[in-house]
């Protein structure tokens, strides 16, 4: 696990110009299977969410061109990427730069810590907010782990080839798209 | 009576006996979930405190806490470890409906937890009496502060371990060590209370709920968060409770942290929004008679706690070997991107 920092890294604003003609719909459906296995793999995560499963979330990257909508319900769960500016009504907005998000997804920063110094903003439905955030905190995720998992019988090299592809990605970026281990 | 003569429940079938209770300053630590009670004992907790996700413990947050099995679960991989489990079912029971306090001491007993904290005395009484073997710890949320209190406590219920509310001075807390017959355990690092716990009304008043019958002060569900322009606004229920402009840290929508006007002048009335850091403060609390530090943060995620415990566990093995203590690097986790020394070295304005 990594040590707490006290400064959240951006994405190059050059990265994310470039990410901004992308079609957004091959993502929505990369999201859409990685949640779906999520519920197979983590379904005490869903559980742990109780009520506040059914609401509706809009995570805002705020160094990416665009903003993820979900409701992580355990049964029925929507996930779909979003221009920013266009997203529906929701519950809750949870707003920051991309690596204090996964950092809050790979239990590498303190969400708390992140509100305290503004680099992470909360708006709307404060109970759906932190449900989300404890039931993320209690499942530790890994991503890399997650997106090799969708493969099936190739997951292990999947996550193989993932790893090396996140530290590369972490390289040029500063962002940590792999969990960092220290199981017992 | 000495902490080593200290009796330990007995351990459920087939569970590992935990390590005696002794006189080494001992960290106890938080955890919210499972995962935070792994990260915990991997820093290097002695003790961890966690409690039910219901309204008997005092952190009754969503998505937080444990389910009976999962209580046990733990348990038994603390144990495992070598650590104890502390079981905080800290909140006052409704007046005729004490059902699900009395199921909490139920499970923790036939789990082989290693103590209940427990704060209402009517539950105290219904603990000692159905599960004698049951280590009883007095929650701070029963704001026992004088040596009378507390002897009666112990007196009455057997409670072996006392937790201190946080007004009390480092001299006031030998002097209380040297007049009563348990353990005392005092809080480290965390979030600071600064009212009398277990009897504050502030959050009752603006919201209905209450932190110290439903477990939250200040619930998420009351707790509001609007971006004005630069401005950042927090208010819980009606009640405007801070304001900051942009890249001013935001301490939590607490009442007792709040920034209000009075007189003309706005400011933290009732407590600045910091957090404790007594971590420098070990030696002379060690002198004073003291057996456990607590960190608070059972809300906070496993960052916060692998972050925190082994801080404070470097720092207290560094005094158990003589060496000074470090006590950087906690600033980014602190309320506020403060710290106190709280009322253990008391200054006022």
């Amino acid at each position: 696990m990594s040590s707490q920092s006290a400064t959240v890294p951006e994405l190059p604003a050059a990265l994310s110009l470039g990410l901004r003609p992308l079609p957004l719909a091959p993502l929505s459906m990369a999201l859409k299977i990685l949640v779906r296995s999520a519920v197979h793999r983590h379904p005490a995560m869903f559980a742990r969410l109780g009520d506040q499963a059914g609401k509706r979330f809009v995570i805002d990257p705020t160094d990416l061109p665009f903003v993820v909508v979900m409701t992580p319900r355990l049964d029925d769960p929507e996930i779909e990427a979003v221009r920013r500016g266009e997203e529906p009504a929701a519950d809750a907005r949870i707003a920051g730069p991309l690596a204090g998000l996964v950092g809050l997804v790979h239990g590498n920063y303190d969400g708390d810590a992140l509100f305290f110094s503004r680099d992470l903003s909360v708006e709307g439905d404060m109970s759906a907010v932190v449900a989300l955030r404890n039931a993320l905190d209690d499942a530790e995720i890994d991503l890399v782990a997650e997106a090799a998992a969708v493969l099936g019988p190739l997951a292990n090299p999947a996550e193989r080839v993932g790893r090396i592809a996140a530290g590369v990605a972490e390289r040029i970026t500063g962002i940590a798209f792999a969990r960092t281990r220290s199981e017992p | 009576m000495t902490a080593a003569t200290l009796a330990s429940p007995a351990p459920a079938a087939n569970t590992p006996a935990p390590r005696p209770w002794t006189k080494k300053l001992e960290l106890v630590c938080p955890a919210g979930t499972p995962a935070a009670m792994r990260a915990a004992i991997e820093a290097g907790a002695d003790s961890v405190y966690c409690g039910f996700a219901d309204e008997t413990n005092a952190r009754n947050f969503p998505g937080l806490n444990f389910s009976p099995t999962e209580m046990a679960d733990a348990i038994a991989y603390a144990h495992k470890r070598n650590v104890k489990v502390l079981v905080a079912v800290n909140t006052f029971p409704r007046a005729g409906s004490p059902g699900s306090w009395h199921k909490a001491i139920d499970t923790i007993a036939a789990a082989g937890g290693d103590a209940a904290i427990v704060a209402d005395i009517g539950l105290l009484d219904y603990a000692c009496e159905k599960h004698p073997k049951l280590r009883l710890h007095l929650s701070v949320q029963a704001a026992a502060a004088s040596a009378d209190s507390i002897r009666y406590y112990v007196e009455r219920f057997g409670v072996k371990r006392v937790v201190l509310p946080r007004v009390l001075t480092v001299a006031e807390i030998a002097a209380l060590n040297k007049e009563i017959p348990c353990e005392t355990e005092v809080f480290v690092f965390g979030g600071l209370c600064v009212m009398a716990e277990g009897r504050c009304s502030l959050s009752s008043y603006a919201t209905g709920c209450s932190p110290n019958m439903n477990g939250v002060c200040s619930p998420p569900s009351h707790v509001a968060y609007h971006q004005e322009g630069g401005a950042f606004s927090s208010r819980l229920g009606e009640f405007l409770i801070n304001k900051v402009p942009a890249g001013v840290p935001m301490p939590y929508p607490t009442l007792c942290k709040g920034r209000f006007t009075a007189n003309g002048e706005t400011s933290h009335i009732f407590e600045d929004p910091a957090s404790l850091d007594a971590s420098l403060l070990i030696p002379p609390l060690a002198e004073a008679g003291v057996t456990a530090l607590k960190i608070e943060g059972r809300q906070r995620s496993r960052s916060y706690t692998d972050a925190v415990v082994r801080a404070l566990r470097a720092a207290v093995d560094a005094h158990a070997r003589g060496k000074p203590i470090d006590s950087r690097a906690l600033m980014s986790l602190s309320e506020g991107a403060t710290t106190t020394r709280g009322a253990y070295q008391k200054t006022w304005r």
